[in-house]
């Protein structure tokens, strides 16, 4: 069956053990993102850390309910995140959206995507492409409203010094 | 069997295309929409041909022709559900139906000078307001439901609905609390596109009545499966969609009282519904005629009676009874499946032919998937109606629906592809 090209074998044990799943404190932003087509939804928490002067991403918790892909997609997703500097990882989010695009043509960067490649058979079924986006969708959405609050209390912490002098 | 399975099959083309892996396609999605006989596409292909105009406009052969073919497709549809002619409405669907009716009671609500009601008017008596109440119930597909609610959002009138019983019916129980004198309208469905439940409506509408609320009935699952007949059934307004009785899409009916219509405001306005136009203001036409702005979709009406044509030929009594058989086997061959649940009632008893069920530990999406591997065709997801999969406690589910073309063996195949996907996904 041609399923087997989609459902991996990676990508059934995400699904039976996914990572890095739970909500966990402390946290710097927290999504609620939903897929409106059959209400898969994942809540999903951000914190960044300091490293080396630019952000970067230090944890990815998260609750979700929903089909095989897109759970072990925010599964893989949280494997290939945690830990990089926000920039590589929206690089790596990139490259997913480009190769969730794709048709199945092309071939996907193992060096970039990591397990993430297993998912090119999700690309031949675009029913299933929302599932496989809805956490990587979540995590921008939060790595985006963390960098935001930072810059804000960055911003604070600015005017607070101003006013005492 | 009552029907000649076999040849009903053969006047669908679209039936023995092969789908994934060369598999013969096994269409069990009627719900979302159905497929069309040679003989509606006949219909629809011989007016562009030979009769194309724009209908209540040319003075012309063709716009004779176009006008008669219009007003004929009036009559035939009136005539399916035992209806008046002048009470029949061209819509897009089903659900531009139900929006008609909303802006237009909002219409009536502000329509009058300062925003307000037009004191003394017909419609004034339409008009609703902050201390009037809509009643729906949890089972509305959205279509039935998003409309009402922001009808309420519009005029401040307050939303109550019905809730679902667990196996998927309408839970009857407070009917004396949430009909009452601030009940104004009442929407229910007449066949739950999702657990298939067919709602005691005529009870419902009688308890509306009698506190003056008009009803409203989604009939957009029971007109394409079942002889309805808008007199038994109690309602005020009464909606369905072409594409869902083997009718072209883009098509759909409203069928309202006439006193009611008489006494509406327009919802979309533009040429077609108008009586006089001038700068300064324009007067509108009697219904029908008032809720069809533009030019009509004349080819697609053709294609609705052609639709009615085929269906009563084959008898509504005949496709009920087809779809009373490939649903009683469905709720069997499921039931038997360990790990299967079926959301919605285990008897054919005032039950229609969506089947919708929950397979342990394997999502919709996934059950659809190698469902559709197979050739089988189900909805996945929550089929437009998610309060009522979160009343039944699922996040989403897989639907089966059934239609006069469908045959046992299809069922069994249903049956057999949930065992695959359950043992692709190592489940028991």
């Amino acid at each position: 069956m041609q399923l087997e090209s989609m459902y991996q074998e990676i990508i059934l044990d995400h699904y039976r053990h996914p990572h890095h799943k739970g909500l966990r404190e402390p946290f710097d932003a927290e999504v609620l993102h939903v897929n409106p087509t059959c209400g898969d939804e994942i809540t999903l928490r951000v914190t960044l850390k300091d490293a080396g002067g630019e952000p970067a991403v230090a944890d990815v918790s998260y609750d979700a309910l929903g089909c095989s892909i897109s759970q072990a997609s925010a599964s893989v997703m949280t494997d290939l995140v945690i830990g990089k500097p926000v920039s590589e990882a929206m690089e790596i989010s990139a490259a997913f959206l480009e190769l969730m695009h794709s048709r199945d043509a092309g071939e996907p960067d193992e060096d970039v995507l990591g397990d993430a490649v297993v998912f090119a058979g999700v690309a031949k079924y675009p029913a299933r492409i929302k599932c496989a986006l809805l956490g990587w969708m979540a995590w921008k959405d939060a790595t985006a409203q963390a960098l935001a609050g930072t810059a804000q209390a960055l911003g604070s912490t600015a005017q607070a010094e101003m006013e005492q002098t | 069997m009552t029907l000649d399975v076999a040849a009903i099959r053969a006047d669908f083309p679209i039936l023995s295309r092969q789908v994934r892996g060369g598999n013969p396609l096994i269409y069990l999605d009627s719900g979302a929409t159905a497929h069309k006989p040679l003989a509606v596409l006949d219909a629809e292909r011989e007016f562009y041909l030979r009769h194309n105009a724009a209908a209540h406009r040319g003075a012309h052969l063709l716009g004779e022709e176009a006008t008669d073919a219009y007003e004929h497709a009036r009559s035939r549809i009136a005539a399916f559900i035992g209806a008046d002619p002048g009470e029949i409405i061209f819509t897009r669907n089903a659900t531009e139906a139900a929006n008609l009716i909303a802006y237009s009671v909002s219409n009536a609500a502000t329509g009058g000078p300062a925003g307000g009601p037009a004191a003394g008017t017909p419609a004034a008596g339409l008009a609703i307001g902050p201390d009037d109440e809509v009643l729906v119930t949890e089972l509305e597909h959205h279509a039935n439901l998003v409309p009402w609610q922001q009808l309420c959002q519009r005029t401040g009138a307050r939303l109550r609905w019905f809730p679902a019983t667990p196996d998927g019916r309408v839970d009857l129980t407070d009917i004396g609390d949430l009909v009452g004198e601030r009940t104004r309208i009442v929407a229910v469905t007449h066949q739950s596109n999702v657990t298939g439940a067919i709602p005691p409506v005529a009870r419902i509408a009688a308890a509306a009545h009698a506190v003056g609320a008009i009803v409203v009935v989604d009939a957009a699952q029971s007109v394409p499966h079942h002889p309805v007949a808008v007199a038994d059934t109690g309602a005020d307004f009464l909606f369905f969609s072409g594409h869902k009785m083997l009718a072209p899409t883009g098509i759909g009916v409203l069928w309202g009282r006439s006193e009611l219509l008489g006494a509406m405001p327009p919802f979309i306005t533009g040429g077609s519904m108008i009586e006089v136009v001038r700068m300064e203001g324009s007067t509108f036409l009697p219904p029908p005629q008032r809720f069809e702005a533009g030019v009509p979709a004349v080819a697609q009406a053709v294609g609705l009676a052609a639709a009615c044509d085929y269906l009563d030929a084959v008898g509504m009594e005949n496709v009920a009874e087809h779809e009373r058989m490939l649903t009683g086997r469905a709720i069997e061959a499921l039931t038997a499946v360990p790990g299967v649940r079926i959301l919605g009632p285990l008897t054919t008893e005032d039950r229609g032919g969506a089947v919708a069920f929950e397979v342990d530990q394997v999502h919709p999406h996934d059950v659809g998937q190698v469902l559709d591997e197979l050739g089988i065709a189900v909805r996945t997801g929550h089929h437009c109606a998610w309060p009522l999969h979160r009343a039944l406690g699922v996040q989403a589910s897989t639907r089966a629906s059934f239609y006069l073309y469908n045959t046992p063996d299809e069922v069994d195949a249903l049956a057999d592809g949930i065992r695959t996907a359950q043992k692709f996904f190592g489940t028991p």
